[in-house]
């Protein structure tokens, strides 16, 4: 599934965090957007997700076009699309397996049964198979980071949105979940967009990396580009500061 | 001073029903406010200010108003406009209504505590908005919330009282006609003020546990 940004123009008050961003994501590959902080790499997931509106400019997602949309077709754009959260957001009130089991029988239809042993097969996958029936608040970080991918992957998306995902986890958790977030990349053909600051990772999955600085994309090319041999002096004093 | 135990006997029959009466204002007072303050603090969020707006006025209003008036209001007013309630019935209905405007401010306060994120999150996984209110954001609201209502039951416990004033006797009333008929005022009052502690207590304790279970 492809996405297209075109003229992407975002403001908070004064401050443009996007200014007119133009870039594109073939299916079925994998983009990572590195930069320093505020330089807009996660509001661009943010309004794919829909969870903000650009000020200007045309987002279209499989050519169908997301602001302004009506309810049913945002709701058929976000279908494709999940989304894993810097703070997973997991639901508290509801137990492992209901968190992943939840969107699946509400919003896809599947029967309580089929949405559960599906739910069982993702927790297997990421490893947590033994936490059905626990609360996400029992679990550690890294353990509900991984749930939170399982519930994300439960929808079947086309489109995996992944916001700075280790940024809240212990340094000794982060490893855990971007092996497992490898071994997605490499074992399925789901179009990943991934915001990071594991250059090691951005170098292992990546198609292409987009380097952002203030609201604008500074360099783009494949990682062994980015990573070895930037043509931008900014790129260069940014991977010489986070390496 | 003299205690009398036999005036305390004597005061039973009319003290059971005086309890009677004040528990049953309020469990049906603290399901009326409790449901309707839930019902005004989502009407204060639909996006239409047609909506906002009538429901802000007339809560604003009942707020800033004595209970005392409604009372009166709602029993010499309403038979008028053709509207004949029992006085029991006027009273739990005054009661719960008073109180919704109360119990309204704390579920507010408790939707806007749940985290931004658990929105994002029902919003990532597309969630039907009446799915996300009532699988997600009310769950955490009200856990939030029960140690607050739990003060506001005390609250409307201790104004039950009020409803002598349209005839409807509960335990203060009780007491004062039995005090009336056998000029002992000491021990009928002591026996309520005890019944009151009490029953604030039990419904302490009840709200704790449901706390806890909820909590989990």
């Amino acid at each position: 599934m492809s996405v297209e940004f075109s003229n992407v123009t975002k403001r908070f008050g004064d401050n443009t965090v996007l200014d007119h961003l133009d870039f594109s994501v073939k299916p079925g590959k994998h983009v990572t957007l590195i930069g320093p902080s505020g330089s807009g790499k996660t509001t661009i997931l943010r309004m794919l997700m829909t969870l903000t509106e650009p000020d200007e400019g045309t987002i279209t997602v499989d050519g169908e076009r997301l602001f302004p949309a009506s309810e049913r077709q945002v709701r058929a754009v976000r279908r494709k699309i999940g989304m894993v959260f810097q703070q997973f957001n997991l639901f508290p009130n509801m137990s492992v397996l209901r968190n992943i089991a939840e969107a699946p029988v509400t919003v896809l239809g599947l029967s309580k049964d089929e949405a559960e042993a599906r739910a069982r097969e993702l927790l297997e996958l990421v490893g947590l198979a033994d936490k059905c029936d626990a609360r996400p608040s029992r679990l550690s970080g890294g353990q509900q980071q991984r749930v939170a991918i399982a519930r994300a992957l439960a929808m079947r998306p086309q489109v995996l949105l992944l916001d700075e995902v280790t940024s809240a986890l212990d340094p000794e958790l982060v490893a855990g979940v971007l092996d497992l977030l490898r071994d997605i990349a490499r074992s399925t053909d789901i179009t990943m967009l991934c915001v990071t600051h594991e250059m090691n990772f951005a170098r292992d999955i990546s198609d292409q990396v987009l380097m952002f600085d203030a609201g604008r994309i500074v360099e783009s090319g494949s990682p062994e580009k980015i990573f070895n041999d930037p043509e931008q002096e900014r790129t260069r004093e940014f991977l010489g500061a986070v390496l | 001073m003299n205690w009398d135990w036999d005036a305390v006997r004597d005061f039973m029959p009319l003290f059971l029903d005086g309890l009677a009466v004040t528990l049953q204002a309020l469990a049906l007072g603290s399901l009326i406010s409790f449901t309707l303050g839930l019902v005004w603090a989502l009407l204060m969020r639909t996006p239409t200010r047609w909506v906002r707006w009538p429901v802000g006025i007339v809560t604003e209003f009942v707020r800033d108003t004595p209970l005392l008036v409604q009372l009166f209001f709602l029993f010499y007013v309403l038979p008028e406009w053709g509207l004949t309630l029992s006085a029991m019935a006027t009273g739990v209905v005054a009661i719960g209504l008073h109180y919704s405007t109360y119990t309204m401010q704390v579920y507010r306060a408790g939707i806007e505590a749940v985290p931004a994120g658990q929105w994002e999150a029902a919003t990532a996984l597309n969630l039907p908005r009446a799915r996300t209110w009532r699988a997600v954001i009310l769950p955490q609201a009200v856990r939030r919330v029960v140690p607050a209502l739990g003060n506001y039951v005390i609250a409307m416990l201790k104004d039950t009282p009020m409803l002598m004033a349209i005839t409807v006797l509960e335990m203060l009333g009780r007491a004062r006609l039995f005090s009336q008929q056998h000029f002992q005022f000491t021990e009928p009052l002591t026996v309520i003020g005890v019944a009151f502690v009490v029953i604030s207590s039990l419904a302490s304790l009840l709200l704790r546990t449901l706390e806890r279970r909820l909590v989990r």
